[in-house]
C-alpha cells in the first residue's frame, strides 16, 4: 500500500516568532506552515526568513514543515526562496496563485537550489493557495503545472473579498469555489486543503465547517490555533465501522489477488478499484489517529 | 551528614535542638504529646474589643524575642501583616520570629523592619519578591525555616513552632471573637491556615473590618480561642485577595500539558467511581480540570471528594455533581468563596486536617490523584518549588510535599523549558518534594513515569501518550537549550527546607 | 572583510527572543559584547561565544554588540545577529 501523506490539519505559525517556531512540532499538526507572508510586517521580512532558516537548520521536526513565501511579484518572494530553501523545508506554499507560469517559475528556483545544495531532485514539494476568481479559473493548470505540486488550498478571506461579498456563518458564498477547487485538485491527482477559520472561540461553527468540507472531499484544513488541530483530526478520523469495513475490503482484495481471481466481491457486492483505494485511504487516516 | 535524597545537611542548625536528616516519607515515628495554648479565663463582663492595634499588642504582653503568626488567606491583598509589624516596630520591640503561613509580594513592605532588627527570624511556607531575595541574601539572624502546610500544622501542634501571639485577619468577626472568612469586604473564604494558629497560640488577636452583632455565623474560629478583637477601617484589598473566576488557560502549551495530565489520570487505574482529586492553581493544573471534567462525564464517573486550593472550575464540578464533597483550605476566586458560603457540600478544613502527617490521618492520605506544578524537577523525580534557577527563594512549599506523599498518583506538570532553562535537571537546586513520592512528570514534549511505578508504566505504555524515560526528556531539553552551567553557592545556609515530618530534606545556601 | 557601516537592530524583547543592537567600532578594537540576560550564570558564556563566532564567521572583526536576551535559544540568537549584520552592512533602508 502506497503511503499517503496526510494533511488533515496544516497549522500556520508566524515566521518571526521564536517561541512559536521552536514549539511548532508539539501540537500534532500534520503540517506546520511557517508564514513569511501575512503574519510578517514588511519591515521584518528579512528577520523572519533568517529565523525560519535557522529553525529549519537547528531542529528536527517530526511533522511536515511548509513555508508560505511572499508572492513572487512582491519584492520579497524570490528572496524568501533563496534564503529558506537551503534549510531544506519539506514544502513551499505559494499564496495567491493565478497561473501555471508562477508555479513553474518557483519550481525552477527550487530545482536550482536543490542542485546547489546537493538535495535529491524533487525533495522539496509545493502547494498553492487559490485566493482570487482568476486563480480559480486556472486551478487545474496550477495544480498540474509541476510534479512538485502536492495540494491546492483555498484562501477564503481574500477570495471572499475578490467576490465582493462577506463571510457568512455557513460559508455559502464559498460553496462553488470550494467545490471547483476540489474538482481541479482531484483532476490533477493532488490534495485539496480548505481555508482557515478565524474565530478560535466558536467551536460549534468551526466543527460544522470541518464536517462540511470533509464531505465536499477536502483532505484537510488550514488552521491557526493549536487547539483546532485535534478538532480537525477528530472529524477526519474514520469510525470503527468504516475501519472494519475497509479491513474486510482489503482482505477480500488480497484474497482475490492470491487466487488470481478477476472478480472481487464482499457481502455480495462488487469491489472495484475505487472502493479498494477508498479503503486504503480510510486505513491511512485510522493509522494516523492511532499515532 | 548526607540525607536520603543525597543532600549535604549541616550537623547543627540554628533553631534546631537536634537536626534530623530526611530518611523517607514515612520513616519517622513521632512520640510525646501535643502542645497547647496557655490556659485562659474570661469573665462574663469582660470586653475583648480594644480601640487600637497598639492597645492589643500591649494587652498580649508581646516582648522581644517572641514569635508572632499570621495567615496568608488575603494573599496579595493583605494589609494585616504589614500593619501589625509596623505597629510593633514603633513600640521598639525587637528580635521577633515571624511565622506566617506564607508570604506574598505585598509583604515586601516589612523589609525595613528586617533591616532594623524588629524581625530577625522567619518560619513560613515560602517568600517571593524582595523578601525572598532578602532571605536568600542571609539578612536574617538565623536561617529561615520553610515548611509545607502540613508540616507547619504539625510543628505547631507538637510544639516545635510555639506561637506567642497570633494576629488573625478576620473578614467577619463579632465582639466575642467568633470569626468566619465568607462575609465582609475582605472575604477570603476558607480560614484553614488560621485555624491551627488560633487553636495553639498563647494569645490570639482578631483584626477585622467587619464587626457584626454577636454571634457571627458561620463560625470558623470560635470565641473560645480569641483574646482580643480590634476593628480597623480595612484589613485587605479585595482585588488582591481573590480574583474574578479563575478560568481555563488559553495558552496552547499549558493546554497540551493539561490534556496529557487528564489522559494519564484516565489510564492510571485510579479513574474509577468514587475517586478523589486535588488540583493545583497553576495554569496547566487548572486547565486539566476542563479535560478531566469532560472525561468524567463521558465515562459517567462520580468522584467522592475534591481538595483545594479551590478555584471556579472545581466549584463547577461540585455543582454538576461530579464530586460529592469539596474540602477547602484556601480560596482563589470569588465563585469559590460564594460556594463555600452557600453550598453545604463545600467544607472548610484546617491545615492540620488537610495535611498534618502526625495526626490520626489528614485528608491527603485519602487522595487518589493530585496534579502539582513545579519550578524544576530532576532525573530522580525530585521537585523544587521554592528557589529559582539562580538559587533565590521565589516560591512556596505549600501543600506540595504533603499531597505528593499522601496521594496514590502524584502528577507533576511543568514546561520542559522556561525561557532557555531546561526544567529537567541532573539535580534540582533545592528539594522540596522527594522523588520517591512523585509518580509522573508531564511536559509538553512528553512524560516520564517514576521507574518504581512499573504498574503505571504498564498501563500507560499502550496508550498514545508520549511516554519517555526521564533522561530522554532531559536530552530533548538539553538539545534545545544546551547544558546549563551550574550556579555556585557559598557554604552559608540561609534557609532550611523541612520535610513535612520535621526532618531536614535540604538547605538553601547563599548564592555567590 | 565585511564592515559595519551603521547601527542596526534585529529581534524583539518578546519571550524567547533577543534584541541585538549592532554598532560599528574602531578598527582593531575587536568585538565588544554587552549582554543582559536572565541566565547569566547558566548561559552567559555560551551566548557570548555564539555571538563572537557568528560575527567572525561573517568576517566582522570590530563591532559593539548590545544584546538584550529574553531566554532565546541559539537558533534565535544566530538568526537575529545575522539579520543585524545584514542590516548594518547594507545600504540604509535595505530589507
Amino acid at each position: 500500500m502506497q503511503t499517503l501523506k496526510l494533511r488533515r490539519a496544516m497549522m500556520f505559525m508566524p515566521g518571526n516568532n521564536p517561541a512559536m517556531l521552536q514549539n511548532a512540532g508539539i501540537y500534532g499538526a500534520d503540517s506546520v506552515i511557517f508564514d513569511l507572508e501575512d503574519a510578517v510586517s514588511i519591515h521584518e521580512k528579512d528577520s523572519a526568513r533568517q529565523l525560519v532558516l535557522q529553525a529549519l537548520t537547528h531542529f528536527t521536526y517530526s511533522c511536515e514543515i511548509a513555508i508560505r513565501i511572499n508572492h513572487i511579484q512582491t519584492p520579497y518572494g524570490f528572496r524568501d526562496l533563496e534564503t529558506v530553501l537551503p534549510g531544506k523545508p519539506d514544502l513551499i506554499r505559494l499564496p495567491k496563485a493565478e497561473s501555471a507560469e508562477e508555479i513553474q517559475t518557483v519550481a525552477e528556483v527550487i530545482a536550482r537550489i536543490e542542485r546547489e545544495c546537493g538535495f535529491p531532485d524533487g525533495t522539496i514539494k509545493m502547494g498553492a493557495a487559490i485566493e482570487t476568481a482568476k486563480g480559480l479559473r486556472q486551478a487545474y493548470a496550477i495544480a498540474s503545472a509541476s510534479p512538485r505540486m502536492e495540494f491546492l488550498a483555498i484562501g477564503g478571506e481574500d477570495f471572499i473579498a475578490d467576490l465582493k461579498t462577506t463571510r457568512s456563518k455557513d460559508g455559502r458564498e464559498l460553496f462553488v469555489a470550494r467545490s471547483q477547487l476540489v474538482l481541479a485538485a482531484r483532476e490533477a491527482g493532488i490534495q485539496a486543503i480548505d481555508t482557515v477559520f478565524a474565530d478560535a472561540n466558536d467551536d460549534e461553527t468551526f466543527l460544522n465547517e470541518v464536517r462540511f468540507i470533509k464531505q465536499l472531499g477536502f483532505d484537510g484544513k488550514s488552521v491557526i490555533n493549536p487547539r483546532q488541530v485535534r478538532q480537525v483530526q477528530e472529524v477526519f478520523a474514520p469510525t470503527e465501522k468504516e475501519i472494519s469495513h475497509a479491513r474486510r475490503v482489503l482482505a477480500a482484495y488480497q484474497d482475490a489477488l492470491d487466487r488470481k481471481s478477476g472478480v472481487i466481491a464482499l457481502d455480495g457486492k462488487m469491489i472495484d478499484t475505487p472502493i479498494v483505494t477508498r479503503a486504503e485511504r480510510v486505513l491511512a487516516y485510522a493509522a494516523a489517529v492511532r499515532n | 551528614m548526607i540525607n536520603k535524597v543525597g543532600r549535604l545537611i549541616p550537623d547543627t542548625l540554628p533553631g534546631y535542638a537536634e537536626v534530623r536528616p530526611y530518611s523517607g516519607p514515612f520513616a519517622f515515628q513521632p512520640s510525646g504529646r501535643m502542645a497547647g495554648a496557655r490556659l485562659r479565663a474570661q469573665n462574663p463582663a469582660a470586653n475583648k474589643v480594644l480601640a487600637s492595634l497598639e492597645q492589643a499588642i500591649d494587652a498580649t504582653g508581646l516582648k522581644d524575642g517572641m514569635t508572632i503568626s499570621f495567615h496568608h488567606h488575603f494573599r496579595n491583598g493583605d494589609f494585616v501583616l504589614n500593619r501589625v509589624v509596623e505597629t510593633i516596630a514603633r513600640k521598639g520591640i525587637k528580635g521577633l520570629t515571624l511565622a506566617p503561613s506564607s508570604l506574598n509580594d505585598i509583604n515586601d513592605a516589612i523589609l525595613p523592619h528586617i533591616e532594623s532588627g524588629v524581625v530577625t527570624a522567619i518560619e513560613t511556607s515560602g517568600a517571593r519578591g524582595k523578601l525572598g531575595k532578602t532571605i536568600s541574601a542571609g539578612k536574617l539572624a538565623r536561617p529561615a525555616i520553610i515548611r509545607s502546610h502540613g508540616g507547619r500544622a504539625r510543628a505547631i501542634e507538637c510544639g516545635e513552632l510555639k506561637i506567642d501571639v497570633a494576629f488573625i485577619g478576620a473578614p467577619c468577626c463579632d465582639k466575642a471573637g467568633n470569626i468566619n472568612g465568607v462575609d465582609g469586604p475582605s472575604a477570603c473564604g476558607s480560614m484553614g491556615y488560621a485555624m491551627v494558629d488560633a487553636a495553639y497560640a498563647d494569645k490570639v488577636v482578631a483584626i477585622t473590618d467587619h464587626l457584626v452583632p454577636h454571634p457571627a455565623f458561620p463560625i470558623s474560629i470560635p470565641q473560645t480561642q480569641v483574646d482580643f478583637v480590634v476593628e480597623l477601617d480595612s484589613i485587605g484589598d479585595p482585588a488582591g485577595i481573590a480574583s474574578g473566576a479563575l478560568r481555563i488557560s488559553r495558552n496552547p502549551r499549558e493546554l497540551l500539558i493539561a490534556e496529557y495530565a487528564a489522559a494519564v489520570i484516565e489510564h492510571s487505574g485510579y479513574f474509577n467511581e468514587g475517586y478523589s482529586l486535588q488540583l493545583g492553581s497553576g495554569g496547566a493544573s487548572l486547565a486539566a480540570a476542563q479535560f478531566i471534567r469532560e472525561k468524567m462525564k463521558a465515562r459517567n464517573i462520580q468522584g467522592s471528594f475534591g481538595v483545594g486550593g479551590v478555584t471556579a472550575p472545581f466549584v463547577d464540578m461540585l455543582n454538576e455533581g461530579l464530586f460529592s464533597v469539596l474540602f477547602d483550605t484556601q480560596d482563589f476566586d470569588l465563585p469559590s468563596i460564594e460556594s463555600l458560603k452557600n453550598n453545604p457540600r463545600h467544607l472548610e478544613m484546617s491545615a492540620s486536617y488537610y495535611a498534618n502527617p502526625h495526626s490520626g490521618g489528614p485528608i491527603v492520605n485519602n487522595l487518589d490523584v493530585v496534579i502539582l506544578s513545579a519550578t524544576e524537577v530532576d532525573v530522580d523525580f525530585n521537585v523544587n518549588v521554592i528557589t529559582d534557577s539562580n538559587g533565590i527563594i521565589m516560591g512556596a512549599s505549600g501543600g506540595h510535599s504533603d499531597t505528593a506523599a499522601g496521594a496514590k498518583l502524584a502528577i507533576v506538570v511543568a514546561p520542559l523549558l522556561r525561557g532557555r532553562l531546561p526544567m529537567v535537571l541532573d539535580r534540582v537546586n533545592t528539594i522540596v518534594t522527594p522523588g520517591e513520592t512523585v509518580d509522573v512528570i508531564i511536559t509538553e514534549r512528553g512524560l516520564a513515569v517514576n521507574p518504581k511505578r512499573t504498574d503505571l508504566l504498564d498501563r500507560l505504555k499502550d496508550t498514545r501518550l508520549p511516554v519517555l524515560d526521564i533522561r530522554e526528556l532531559q536530552d530533548i531539553a538539553y538539545k534545545m537549550s544546551g547544558k546549563p552551567e551550574s550556579v555556585e553557592t557559598s557554604d552559608e545556609v540561609v534557609a532550611v527546607i523541612e520535610y513535612r515530618d520535621g526532618s531536614i530534606i535540604d538547605v538553601v545556601r547563599k548564592p555567590l | 572583510m565585511k564592515s559595519i557601516t551603521h547601527v542596526a537592530q534585529a529581534g524583539t524583547v518578546e519571550s524567547s527572543d533577543i534584541l541585538i543592537n549592532l554598532a560599528p567600532a574602531q578598527p582593531q578594537s575587536g568585538i565588544q559584547i554587552e549582554l543582559a540576560t536572565p541566565t547569566p550564570k547558566q548561559y552567559g558564556a555560551q551566548i557570548r561565544e555564539l555571538i563572537r563566532q557568528t560575527l567572525t564567521a561573517h568576517g566582522i572583526a570590530d563591532a559593539v554588540v548590545q544584546a538584550t536576551d529574553k531566554g532565546a535559544l541559539d537558533y534565535t540568537i544566530k538568526a537575529r545577529l545575522i539579520t543585524a549584520i545584514e542590516r548594518a552592512c547594507a545600504p540604509e533602508g535595505g530589507n
